[in-house]
């Protein structure tokens, strides 16, 4: 009999060749002509449109909370006066990146995964193909693509809501102006707080594009096979945007931009 | 005299890992005829004509479509013959995101020129939604129709290109008796209507005598007969005999 690790092995590794042969099919697809530019920018609005609400309610909580909870910490040393700094810099340069990435996982992911499998398994896809349309170029070239421009742009929204919270939790128990508040954030951050957080959005939004589309274009299996896309895609992604999130800090590490 | 063919499938292979679907399967359609091909679910039938348009490829043999080899052809030459072949899903295949115009009207994207949709695409819509008697139809979403609405919405997203093959997999499965009966005189009306072959795949008896002229039945991967329905339906064959029961 075979060891359940055997199996875990070889369901990793296939999994892990799956998605690198669908990313290589991305870039392949990409350079090509008829590129279908209307679904693109479809697809932009309702990613945006899907997870906004969410995002920015998120982001304000986590601001506000976080405000609130560092408080005693820095009232301890003395030194409450650091707030809006400190916590700027922690939700610029992680929190609100990688919470809106793991919201978009949930919510993009599973529903990309969960459309593409549908129509995998109603011959959706095949009837494209026969009518002249390549399915992977109309599908998922614009999905993709999609995720990877708006992720950074709903983190960066996240960020400034999130930061709004910050400005409120500041003032529950202390008095920060508006505009000393935005002095104290704008002096703590720097270019290497700022740009690599951005950068690694994009990657980010890919990562959560490929696999939600993977999942989806690969489905089989009937209906039963569509929850288990849409499942497997969440669980996938928000892992991916761990993995990612730890490899894109060794890299700024490494370029000295901490 | 015998027409000229225009699908010729030559000792057909096609296996999954060790499920031998089609073992040295072959067929041919003449110009003007409706074959229907017989066989138990999961015998490979839809593998089959899945094959025929280039959906699956197969593992040996030779299939000519139309004159051309489509083992050969390049991707744009396949684009242009799968559109003189309709093929009509047995899940209907309906963009479920879109309503019934834009399902209709995506297959013309891609063959027809700018100008030609401008100035053809309503009529071309309307004709097509006639034909299957649903004009009034046209803004709805493919959630709101019944299933046999569904099918027929299906057949005239097939008729929107004209083609000369219609390739129908299991048309009235799913459907009830009195429906069923209604889309396969639909089928006969719109074989006469556009003068198109076709092959209809099924396991329903009723739906076969009404639109068929021959009867290939596909067991264990193979050809198993090859006849009209009537001489069929005499036979004592017990494997033939079971279909009609
Ligand atoms: N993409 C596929 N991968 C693996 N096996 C398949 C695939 N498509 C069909 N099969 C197998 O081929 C056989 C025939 O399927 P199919 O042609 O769909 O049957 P039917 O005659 O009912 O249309 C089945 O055993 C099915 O499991
Ligand atoms: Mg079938």
């Amino acid at each position: 009999m075979k060891s359940p690790f055997t199996n875990i092995h070889s369901t990793f590794l296939k999994e892990t060749g799956g998605i690198a042969l669908f990313t290589a099919r991305f870039f392949k697809e990409l350079f090509k002509p008829r590129q279908e530019f209307e679904e693109f920018l479809r697809q932009c609005f309702w990613v945006g449109y899907k997870s906004l609400p969410l995002v920015a309610i998120t982001a304000f909580i986590m601001g506000l909370v976080l405000t609130i909870q560092s408080r005693p910490t820095l009232v301890e040393f003395g030194a409450q006066s650091l707030l809006p700094a400190m916590v700027s810099v922690s939700l610029v340069r992680e929190i609100s990146p990688v919470i809106t990435a793991l919201i978009c996982a949930g919510k993009i992911g599973s529903g990309m995964g969960a459309e593409l499998g549908s129509m995998r398994v109603t011959e959706q896809i095949d009837a494209m193909d026969v009518s002249g349309t390549n399915p992977f170029r109309y599908l998922v070239v614009t999905r993709v693509l999609a995720t990877t421009l708006m992720l950074p742009i709903l983190s960066n929204i996240s960020n400034a809501v999130s930061l709004y919270g910050g400005f409120l939790g500041v003032n529950i128990r202390g008095q920060v102006s508006w505009s000393l508040f935005w002095t104290q954030v704008f002096n703590a951050l720097s270019f290497g707080d700022v740009v690599p957080a951005i950068i690694k959005t994009f990657f980010f939004g890919f990562a959560i594009g490929v696999v939600g589309c993977y999942k989806g274009f690969n489905s089989t299996k009937g209906t039963e096979g569509v929850g288990q896309s849409a499942n497997s895609a969440v669980v996938v992604a928000s892992l991916l945007v761990f993995i990612i999130d730890l490899v894109a800090v060794q890299i700024t590490d490494l370029l000295g931009l901490t | 005299m015998e027409n000229a063919p225009v699908i010729v499938v030559k000792n057909l292979h096609k296996s999954f890992g060790e499920n031998h679907v089609l073992r040295n399967f072959s067929v041919s359609l003449h110009s003007g005829e409706n074959l229907a091909i017989l066989g138990k679910s999961g015998s490979g039938k839809s593998v089959l004509i899945k094959c025929i348009i280039r959906l699956i490829e197969s593992d040996q043999g030779d299939i000519t479509v139309l004159n051309q080899n489509i083992d050969t052809l390049s991707n744009d030459e396949l684009d242009n013959l799968r559109a003189k072949v309709g093929f009509l899903f047995q899940s209907n295949a309906l963009y479920d995101s879109m309503t019934v115009r834009e399902n209709l009207e995506f297959p013309l994207r891609r063959h027809w020129s700018d100008e030609q949709r401008r100035k053809g695409t309503e009529t071309a819509i309307l004709e097509a939604l006639n034909d299957v008697g649903l004009a009034h139809t046209i803004d709805m979403m493919p959630s709101e129709l019944s299933g046999g609405m569904r099918k027929r919405i299906a057949l005239a997203r097939t008729l929107i290109l004209r083609p000369a093959i219609i390739l129908y997999d299991e048309p009235t499965t799913g459907l009830d008796p009195i429906t069923a009966r209604e889309i396969s005189h639909l089928i006969v009306n719109v074989q006469q209507k556009y003068n198109a072959s076709s092959i209809i795949i099924s396991h329903d008896m009723h739906c076969i005598g009404i639109t068929s002229n021959r009867v290939v039945m596909l067991i264990d991967g193979m050809c198993y007969a090859d006849n009209t329905y009537e001489a069929l339906r005499q036979s004592e064959d017990d494997r033939i005999k079971e279909f009609f029961d």
